[in-house]
């Protein structure tokens, strides 16, 4: 059983597995951070997305191993319901979510486009997000939420 | 491994006794624990009698209300405007409000919810139980105050004199006391003037934990001891299993089989374990090749096994045919398609000792607690169920099929048990909207008027009484179900929307090429392309300007201030369709479509601008009209979240979305061989909604679905002269149109 030294929204997570190839969503979920989601396993729909030193990662197909020593930031690791960060009240504000089994991984892909891009455009947003599916149909409203946050140095 | 983090710790015995009431105490709020273990103190036994006013209220000592209600929240809204509904009614505030919902202990049986009937049916049932108590609380305070009941008010849930005074809470009125009282459908409802809360867009409850990652999903509820599930279905859909290896398993720690005749599953102690168990037995199957070939599909339909032909009451033209009048046929074909549920379906089961309970994203948990009840052999009243959501499901998918999975595998294994289907479970298995043939046939005069209209509809039948689709789990272990189907209402809105005849007749097919279910405004989509489709064709024949046919032969008003609203805004100027030919390579056009759903309900007009790049055939959608009129609006916001949601989902299963299938299983099991709409393809979407505070309220669920298809058809055709009558409208199936015109 090797143990995984993991930097998890600023804390330190040893992790023990006896599959290197674990995926970063089950060890997260494992230690409570249920806010990431599976929803395909196959990198395509975008709900388990998580930063990994600052970049949007399919959690679903990235492997613990890969994980290793790295720094891994969940939507637990923005802020709270009482304390959100910018990002998040501003889809609080346009109330984004429907079912909201998306709304983690749009978050997620969105800070990290505000890490590198503090001002998207409207097209720029999109482009960033086409990789994470919505089925309610919540696709305006994450945008608007997007490019409020951004107003507000989200 | 340790669980370094603060995580909700879920007591199962907080759980058992207040099950979702712990649930409801962390959305009442924003702050405060998600899972409370105080509200363990709630849940007495309490009558679930629907006609009881106390079935849906308590009214406890603190002064807060808790509020039962029967029908869930899908992401739909309804945690916000049954609230609002509830207190409203009763004069209290919204914050006095603890709120439970689709737990068969704790809340009265009000339905599935579907059809869009939350806010409907379930909402104003509330409403009228409100409306009764609030009757009571005055009379009670008029008996203490000695002051007539009609010179009392009722607001933040204290009994005043109007004039001024000392007032008495509900608390002090009632406190633990029983209302016992029947609903009384005659109670006086508040002047819809006077309202504080209905009509005003609150926010939703769940929305803060939703956007910070702490909502509590059934994915991420767990039990002491709890186990993960997977299931192994067979590679045919009507394979039989023959043997099954668990050599692969030998590295996999805690990992055990249950087999249930054609029932194949595996449960660990961990997700992870699972899935690679899951993946790792092997099993070998008999061979099944069932299905019908997709590429004839249209005929496979037309060609299937007809119960009974059913002739809908003929509704005769008032008007005789012109002598130039000019008489159309046509046919429209509506594919099989999954609900696509971005989470794929989700349950936890308890089966011990003769009893079970099930936390599952049941939209029907009343009606599932039988069913489950049967199929564990347990007398009813054994089995508890309660709600916890799940991703959107817009209709059943797989949830109730994953909590029969769930259910089983408990029952072997003796330990509470977690499923979660994968990926290829949800797309390949869940129970999928069925196909819809339509034929029409119409004639029109001259002057607009059409005179006459005849749909002949194939559809399979849903069997009458059926609670629910017969489950996947029982029927693999050979476990006895009700036989038969349950589609939802298909033929609704076959008629057109306008004062013309109607002559149509169903053929009511036995069975259906893949299990089917209930999908958002289960057949209005399709008919309502082909209905508002065929009208469009109807207008260009007589060369007459689309929206302007529409407006000669609608009397309704409500339908009248719909389609003019889109009209103005949308700029609508007045010519036939297909647009002037344009040269380029990229065509343009505009088209409308209008419902009155369910000939009932709301008003919907929908406008669309396309454009078409006839190289390559196509669609993009730029712009999105919608006019719509759901009666008394609750939560203006809630109804807009959902009309929004019904124009983009309904574009993506019109231009997109087909179940594909070989002769033995669903082949497109993922989101490349099943693609669904994307943000660089969500076109703008201007939404003029409509209140009526007078009028019932209609439910905003689904409506706004139904005019979707035809709207795109109609500025398709608009732009191109090629009509679109099979969905979904595949760049190949533009292209094909288009030159077929040419031709």
């Amino acid at each position: 059983m090797a143990v995984y030294p993991l930097h998890v929204n600023s804390r330190e997570l040893n992790v023990q597995s006896d599959d290197p190839d674990k995926p970063l969503l089950y060890v997260l979920r494992d230690a409570g951070l249920t806010g990431t989601k599976f929803g395909c396993g196959l990198g395509q729909c975008g709900a388990c997305t998580v930063l990994v030193d600052g970049q949007p990662m399919r959690s679903c197909l990235t492997a613990i191993s890969d994980a290793k020593g790295r720094a891994v930031t969940t939507i637990e690791g923005l802020g709270t319901p009482e304390k959100p960060s910018v990002l998040q009240a501003a889809f609080i504000a346009e109330s984004v979510p429907q079912c909201g089994y998306c709304t983690s991984g749009m978050i997620m892909s969105a800070a990290g486009l505000l890490g590198h891009t503090p001002k998207p455009t409207e097209a720029q947003v999109r482009d960033e997000l086409d990789g994470n599916l919505c089925r309610c149909g919540s696709h305006d409203r994450v945008v608007r939420a997007v490019l409020r946050a951004a107003s507000q140095g989200g | 491994m340790n669980a370094p983090f603060n995580t909700p710790e879920i007591s199962r015995r907080a759980l058992l006794k207040g099950g979702a009431l712990t649930i409801a105490f962390a959305l009442a709020g924003t702050t405060g624990p998600l899972f409370d273990d105080a509200a363990a103190q709630a849940a007495p036994a309490r009558t679930l009698d629907p006609n009881s006013v106390d079935a849906f209220f308590s009214i406890g000592a603190n002064g807060r209300v808790t509020l039962y209600c029967g029908k869930v929240d899908l992401g739909t809204g309804l945690r916000a405007a049954i609230p609002q509904m509830a207190a409203e009614e009763l004069g209290i505030d919204l914050a006095q409000i603890d709120l439970i919902t689709g737990d068969t202990a704790l809340t009265p049986d009000q339905g599935t919810t579907a059809g869009s009937t939350g806010v409907a049916r379930g909402g104003v049932q509330i409403r009228h139980a409100a409306a009764t108590a609030r009757q009571a609380l005055l009379g009670l305070a008029s008996s203490k105050l000695n002051v007539p009941a009609a010179e009392l008010d009722i607001a933040h849930g204290v009994v005043s004199p109007k004039g001024g005074g000392a007032g008495l809470s509900f608390a002090s009125l009632l406190t633990d006391q029983k209302l016992e009282l029947k609903i009384d459908p005659k109670a006086p409802l508040k002047d819809s003037a006077t309202y504080q809360l209905v009509g005003k867009p609150l926010p939703r409850p769940d929305v803060p934990a939703k956007c910070t990652g702490t909502f509590p999903y059934v994915h991420n509820f767990t039990l002491p001891g709890m186990l993960h599930g997977r299931t192994i279905r067979p590679p045919a859909i009507g394979a039989a299993l023959v043997s099954v290896d668990e050599s692969g398993l030998k590295d996999l720690k805690g990992v055990r089989v249950v087999r249930i005749k054609d029932f194949l599953g595996v449960v660990a102690e961990d997700e992870w374990t699972c899935i690679r168990a899951q993946r790792a037995l092997k099993a070998q199957w008999s061979d099944w090749s069932g299905l019908p070939d997709q590429s004839h599909l249209v005929d496979v339909v037309r060609g299937m096994e007809v119960s009974h032909v059913q002739a809908l009451p003929p509704k005769a033209s008032t008007v005789a045919a012109a002598a130039d009048a000019k008489s159309l046929k046509a046919t429209y074909f509506w594919p099989m398609q999954s609900h696509a549920s971005l989470g794929p379906s989700c349950a936890v089961a308890d089966v011990r000792d003769g009893e079970a309970t099930v936390w599952t994203a049941s939209q029907g948990t009343h009606h599932f607690a039988k069913v489950f009840a049967k199929m564990l052999g347990m007398p009813d009243g054994k089995v508890r169920m309660i709600y916890l959501d799940g991703a959107g499901c817009y209709g059943m998918n797989g949830h109730d099929d994953a909590a029969a999975d769930a259910a089983l595998l408990s029952r072997a294994v003796g330990k509470p048990v977690r499923v979660q289907w994968m990926r290829e479970d949800e797309h390949g298995w869940d129970p999928k909207g069925p196909p819809q043939l339509l034929e029409l046939a119409g004639t029109i005069n001259p002057d607009g008027k059409i005179v006459d209209w005849r749909v002949d509809m194939w559809v399979p039948e849903a069997t009458r009484g059926l609670p629910n689709v017969p489950l996947l789990a029982p029927l693999a272990a050979g476990i006895g179900q009700t036989p038969g189907l349950s589609t939802g209402l298909l033929t609704q809105n076959a008629e057109t929307g306008y004062d013309a005849p109607a002559a149509v007749t169903i053929h009511w097919l036995k069975d259906a090429p893949l299990r089917p279910s209930n999908i958002r405004a289960p057949g209005k989509v399709a008919n309502t392309l082909a209905v508002e489709g065929f009208v469009d064709e109807l207008a260009a024949a007589v060369k007459l300007d689309a929206l302007d046919m529409r407006l000669r032969s609608l009397s309704d008003p409500r339908g009248v201030e719909v389609l003019k609203r889109v009209a103005a805004m949308m700029n609508w100027q007045a010519r036939p369709s297909p647009t002037p030919a344009a040269s380029g390579s990229v065509a343009r056009g505009r088209g409308i479509a209008y419902v009155h759903y369910k000939q009932q309900e709301n008003y919907v007009a929908m406008g669309m601008e396309v454009a078409v790049d006839r190289s390559t055939g196509k669609v993009s959608v730029e712009r999105v009209v919608c006019a719509h009129d759901c009666g008394q609006m609750i939560n203006p916001d809630g109804v807009k979240s959902q009309v929004e949601g019904c124009i983009i989902q309904t574009l993506s299963r019109a231009l997109y979305e087909e179940v594909k299938f070989d002769k033995s299983h669903v082949t497109s099991t993922d989101w490349l061989s099943y693609p669904i709409m994307r943000f660089k393809d969500v076109p703008k979407l201007e939404i003029a909604l409509i209140d009526r505070p007078t009028e019932p309220p209609l439910g905003a669920g689904e409506a706004a679905t139904a005019p979707v298809g035809a709207a795109l058809a109609n500025a398709i055709f608009d732009a191109t002269g090629a009509r679109l009558r099979t969905a979904p409208f595949t760049p190949e199936r533009v292209k094909a149109a288009m030159a077929s015109r040419q031709s």
